[in-house]
């Protein structure tokens, strides 16, 4: 009875939650395993054949790629960051500009390098007065290629973020204490640094790939036409259903994000986890 | 296994304009342990790094075994370092943790996994050689960062404030047990701390620092007794600081005189006195009155305000103290060999 | 005297600088391009507070940012102070609800809220402004981690005793005795919060409303300058924000520069 009572004043925070998110993702759930009202895992199974496919392949491909790119360029970014005198000034601001581009980014970062590489784009317009050649020509910032460069744009950023917390944990005696002991620098990454940061390393890896795999804004600023990837093909079923012949097929492939969203998400969990025992 | 000699000559560290070191020269006999002895900020852990090479003097040569190391790089220096806290690899076992050195040697596993054990037995740690660091106590992490260090075999043993960071009553079980490992195996060791008690209780001698100086390098006992400086004999025991006028070598306060140490300033000034060498004698024709009495289980340390107003500690045992209550009527003397006095 | 690694660093810094700061020069250049006489013109900036459409989406983003961080910090701010002091045992459940948005992307939860929304318009009306509701979930894990750090640095038991035996009622006690000890986390919560609301396209655009990310993808089509300026815009704004707030809350973190 006290527990009831002493939970009342919780009660407008469950219900903007239940109602705003809990709501729409059992929906999601519940309508793309049944079609008018009866149970079918007719859309699920859709999901796994042509465009459907392709743009889960994509989008894959997609993630999976600039997370690794962008966890990589994003370690070594993080260790100059980290390695550098702490001069407040040049550090606070790097890392809020971090901020800004890996979270809030979305739209401006398309319109950034459409100004950049576009067809009417800085550079674009720079190496064709210089050598003549388009740069720009082929169209290739709308596809596959482009929406690589554009986001790796945002996940170095991003990796700056989540991997300097796991940088600055490497405690200095560790180092001292290998040199003192006979090892070189080389013996002293391969032995104790990056054995320490691999559980971070590949935690921010997973997170960045969850962090590509489900962003819109970019995708959708930039590419008006076609649908080469899972988020573009759920707005293209929500603004036009009859382009795929089947109502609420968003449903499933919003199911489908969700599903590899969290698998992933609950590894990374989990590898932080284990991090944060060594280097916290 | 022999200790070798560590010579440290004229050693000079500049930071911009200050001089953490500030020309030291220390000469360090084979098996010798020296305990550097400093307030914080007083270069001791500068001279340490410098002789570890984890630091790069200003000025002045470092020497092991009449070989000049300063320009050599630290991981080729040969020597065992324990840290203040949290040195070791949270990755690794125990065991792997002090095969460490051994690997880095190019030893094969199995050398290096029986030598790891060997020295763990020998810092009384012997069935933990599987845990991880943090499943460790502060003082069993040191002796496990003291075995890593030795399990090398180091020309020298160099400790950074190894028991700082630890409770009272295992920093002195585990400066004994440091004490018997270093005698066993017979290293040369270089001990920095800021806590007096613990470096006269283990060194051969103690070397006193202030300002990036050394101010006196003598034997425990005769850095007691006869402390070269005013900061050492402040820096190290306890002291009275009691008004006294010298002159002719001889030094007047508390209403008697005593031989005034070398060293000692002319004319007005202030005697350090220990408190186990001033006497508290029952008297009541005395001028010094009794303002307190702490009792502090062996010992108790009487509080005597004198005519002249200065205030003065004597200690001595609880059984002599008994007989004092504040208030009593008491004589004070002073019984040692001489007092050193220094400007007021 | 310089070293190799101070070059291969001084080459790094240069290259990062470059990837990172080439495109926002060029969005600088792109905007004030003067695309039929050549030369500078600031016309695409003042598009910015002429464009009729364009200018009311900035109206109604920032009215939204203003609205989600006034309803977030009541919500928010109550609950977790509420759970900390009287139901501990609720704590798992909260901190798991406001980190969850994190999990389940944008577009998941914007295809579901079909259903929710036609309940929302029918009783509050059409307007852009009802997005508030989804915008609370969706910056609940910054402002989650931002307030819970902020009063875990606190004795928040004894505050709320020392003014509750004192006689303030609660509201007196949130608003006056433990808002004033959390504020840098409030802040924090706060900027983070309208960075994040004048930067949300996905919802806003999928639901058919009209805030200012949106505006600058229809204006693209049409008018590149123009859009482009909106874009950079909103990224100095938010930086402006996002280094305003780490002066405010001068490092709490212990910030040393590592030997690695």
């Amino acid at each position: 009875m006290r527990r009831v009572r002493d939970g009342l004043p919780l009660l407008p925070f469950f219900a903007v939650v239940v109602v705003f998110l809990i709501i729409p993702t059992v929906t999601v759930v519940v309508s793309s395993v049944y079609v008018d009202g009866v149970f079918s895992l007719e859309r699920v199974a859709a999901l796994f054949t042509g465009t459907a496919l392709s743009a889960l392949l994509n989008s894959v491909l997609l993630s999976a790629s600039t997370a690794l790119l962008g966890a990589l360029l994003g370690a070594v970014m993080a260790w100059l960051i980290v390695s550098s005198p702490p001069t407040s000034m040049v550090r606070r601001t790097v890392l809020s500009l971090c901020s800004v581009l890996a979270q809030f980014g979305g739209v401006a970062l398309a319109f950034a390098f459409l100004a950049t590489v576009g067809l009417n784009g800085v550079l674009t317009l720079w190496i064709q007065q210089a050598t003549g050649w388009n740069l720009a020509g082929s169209g290739w910032l709308y596809g596959l290629g482009g929406l690589i460069l554009v986001y790796t744009y945002f996940q170095i950023p991003l990796m700056v973020i989540v991997f300097i917390p796991a940088l600055e944990g490497l405690r200095e005696q560790w180092r001292e204490a290998a040199v003192s002991l006979g090892a070189s620098t080389w013996a002293y990454w391969r032995e104790v640094a990056i054995p320490l940061l691999t559980p971070a390393f590949l935690g921010s890896v997973l997170l960045l790939f969850a962090n590509a795999f489900a962003a819109y804004a970019t995708a959708a600023a930039l590419v008006s036409q076609g649908s080469p990837i899972l988020p573009l093909l759920i707005r293209a079923s929500l603004v036009s259903e009859v382009v795929l012949g089947q109502s609420g097929f968003a449903y499933a492939l919003a199911l489908e994000m969700i599903v590899v969203v969290a698998i992933v998400m609950a590894a990374y969990n989990l590898l932080v986890r284990r991090s944060a025992r060594w280097l916290a | 296994m022999t200790g070798v000699a560590v010579e440290l000559t004229e050693l000079t560290r500049l930071y911009g304009p200050t001089r953490a070191l500030d020309g030291l020269t220390l000469h360090m006999q084979p098996g010798e342990l020296v305990a550097l002895l400093g307030p914080s900020g007083c270069g001791k852990t500068t001279a340490l790094r410098i002789l570890a090479g984890l630091d790069e003097a200003t000025s002045g040569t470092v020497s092991v075994d009449g070989v000049d190391v300063s320009t050599m790089p630290a991981n080729k220096r040969d020597m065992g370092m324990v840290f203040q806290a949290y040195s070791l690899f949270p990755h690794l076992t125990v065991l792997d943790n002090v095969a460490f050195g051994l690997k880095m040697r190019g030893k094969a596993k199995g050398d290096r996994l029986s030598r790891a054990a060997e020295m763990l037995e020998l810092v009384g740690l012997g069935a933990l050689g599987g845990r991880y660091a943090k499943e460790l106590s502060g003082g069993q992490q040191q002796r496990v960062a003291l075995a890593r260090a030795l399990a090398i075999q180091p020309r020298v043993l160099l400790l950074d404030e190894p028991l700082s960071a630890l409770d009272a009553k295992v920093r002195t079980q585990l400066r004994d047990e440091i004490r018997r490992v270093q005698l066993e195996v017979g290293t040369t060791t270089l001990f920095v701390t800021h806590d007096q008690e613990e470096a006269l209780a283990v060194a051969d001698r103690v070397g006193v620092m202030n300002k990036g100086r050394l101010e006196q390098l003598a034997a425990p006992a005769e850095l007691y007794a006869h402390p070269a400086t005013p900061f050492v004999a402040d820096f190290v025991g306890l002291n009275n600081k009691v008004p006294a006028q010298v002159s002719g070598g001889r030094a007047a306060l508390l209403g008697l005189t005593v031989p005034a140490l070398s060293g000692s300033v002319d004319g007005a000034g202030l005697a350090m006195v220990r408190p186990e060498s001033v006497t508290v004698a029952a008297d009541p024709t005395g001028s010094a009155k009794v303002t307190s009495v702490s009792f502090l289980g062996a010992i108790s340390r009487v509080i005597v305000t004198a005519a002249d107003g200065s205030v003065v500690t004597a200690q001595m045992a609880s059984s002599a103290a008994r007989v004092f209550s504040p208030g009593d009527a008491v004589t004070v003397g002073v019984d040692a060999e001489g007092v050193l006095v220094s400007p007021a | 005297m310089i070293s190799a690694r101070s070059v291969v660093r001084g080459a790094l810094w240069v290259l990062f600088g470059l990837f990172f700061c080439f495109p926002l020069y060029a969005m600088a250049d792109f905007s004030t391009r003067n695309l039929l006489a050549g030369g500078r013109t600031g016309q695409a900036w003042a598009n910015l507070v002429t464009d009729e459409a364009l200018y009311q989406a900035i109206l109604v983003s920032l009215s939204l940012a203003v609205l989600t961080v006034v309803a977030m910090l009541i919500l928010l701010v109550p609950t977790m102070i509420w759970v900390r002091l009287r139901a501990p045992w609720a704590k798992g459940a909260v901190e798991f609800l406001c980190l969850l948005p994190l999990t389940i992307p944008a577009l998941v939860i914007v295809v579901g809220l079909r259903n929710v929304y036609l309940w929302v318009t029918y009783l509050l009306g059409e307007s852009a402004l009802t997005l508030t509701f989804v915008y609370v979930v969706v910056v609940l894990p910054f402002s989650y981690r931002a307030i819970d750090a902020a009063l875990s640095s606190i004795d928040l038991q004894t505050l709320a005793e020392a003014a509750r035996s004192l006689g303030a009622g609660w509201a007196t006690t949130i608003t006056r005795v433990v808002v004033p000890n959390i504020w840098s986390g409030v802040l924090s919560a706060a900027f983070i919060s309208i960075a994040v609301v004048l930067g949300e396209f996905t919802i806003a655009s999928l639901s058919g409303y009209e805030t200012l990310q949106v505006q600058i993808v229809l204006i693209g089509k049409s008018d590149g300058p123009t859009s482009v300026a909106a874009s950079l815009a909103t990224l100095l704004f938010g930086f402006a924000l996002l280094l305003i707030l780490s002066l405010l809350t001068r490092g709490r973190r212990q910030q040393t520069g590592v030997t690695l």
